[in-house]
């Protein structure tokens, strides 16, 4: 019971990688929420890489989490700057308000 | 052993609790606050599998500015967000169902799947044993030699983010005064200061 494996982290993984997808269904209003759920979902991603690295004894799993660090960290910062672009011209961050390219 | 158990346990606990309130909460600071929980106990687990350096990073760059970067969009946005929340026993039982599907089947994959005997030896970069080389160098010995167009490539990356970042959000607002430094040292004495004769008695 007290002896840590693999599927332990990868439990822990998976429960977080379905709270991320739990997340988008519960707070399909807000955009803000459903960000985060994204970066819940890319943590449990880099829990499993870094497990398998571990595993394997392999440092790529490693090298591989930081560039899904990196490009969670760009991706929050762009998805924020257009939530802040959406806010001023539409005073709302609303999904079913995100409509005006609809035709 | 039973410590590493017990602070996996710990970890483990913290982090999932953390996730559940992170998607429930009612105040997305709240949420904010949750995910920087979720992320410092994550960076613990790493620690335990032995990525000391992944954690370190994961604090500075999750907690430090993603985070951040967050709890001021959050408290930024003028936001009705009780308004926001109407629906959410409505998507309850669609997304606990989803949730429970894609839970089930992860699980059914986990339980009937091994790791291959010889998937020991095929690895790309083999790990060194912790006493020889500390886990920092060691990455730093192969992210920036087998894997540095791969790095200058995420450089890149957020650079664009961060040009695009402040495009998107930069504007010229109309009537603001601003200070103008070249227009300021540019003031001849002519244009700055005006002699006027007086006679005396009489006032200007």
């Amino acid at each position: 019971m007290l002896e840590i494996g693999l599927g332990h982290y990868l439990t822990v993984a998976a429960i977080l990688f379905t709270l991320g997808i739990f997340g988008i269904f519960l707070n399909r209003k807000n955009v803000i929420i459903i960000l985060m759920s994204i970066e819940l979902m890319l943590l449990a991603v880099n829990i499993n890489f870094v497990a398998f690295s571990t595993h394997l004894q392999d440092l790529v799993g490693q090298i591989f989490a930081m560039f899904v660090l990196t490009v969670a960290a760009a991706e929050a910062a762009i998805g924020l700057a257009i939530l802040v672009v959406y806010f001023r011209n539409r005073g709302s961050i609303e999904v079913e308000d995100i409509n005006m390219m609809k035709g | 052993m039973i410590l590493q158990g017990l602070a996996f346990y710990l970890f483990a606990s913290i982090t999932v609790a953390a996730g559940v309130m992170v998607v429930t909460s009612r105040n997305p600071v709240h949420s904010v606050l949750f995910l920087i929980l979720a992320f410092f106990n994550a960076a613990g687990l790493f620690v335990l599998m032995g990525a000391e350096f992944l954690a370190m990073i994961l604090v500075v760059v999750y907690v430090g500015a993603v985070a951040v970067l967050f709890l001021f969009v959050v408290m930024m946005l003028d936001i009705n967000f009780v308004q926001m929340r109407e629906g959410f026993l409505q998507y309850l039982p669609l997304g606990a169902m989803i949730g429970l599907i894609l839970l089930v089947e992860l699980v059914l994959i986990g339980g009937a799947w091994v790791v291959s005997p010889e998937a020991g030896g095929l690895a790309a970069v083999p790990a060194v044993p912790a006493g020889e080389l500390h886990n920092t160098r060691a990455i730093g010995n192969v992210l920036y030699t087998d894997y540095v167009y791969l790095f200058q490539a995420a450089g890149l990356i957020l650079l664009v983010a961060m040009i695009g970042a402040i495009v998107l959000t930069l504007r010229q607002r109309a009537g603001v005064r601003r200070q103008s430094i070249a227009e300021q040292t540019a003031r001849t004495r002519a244009e700055a200061v005006e002699v006027k004769e007086v006679s005396t008695g009489s006032g200007v």
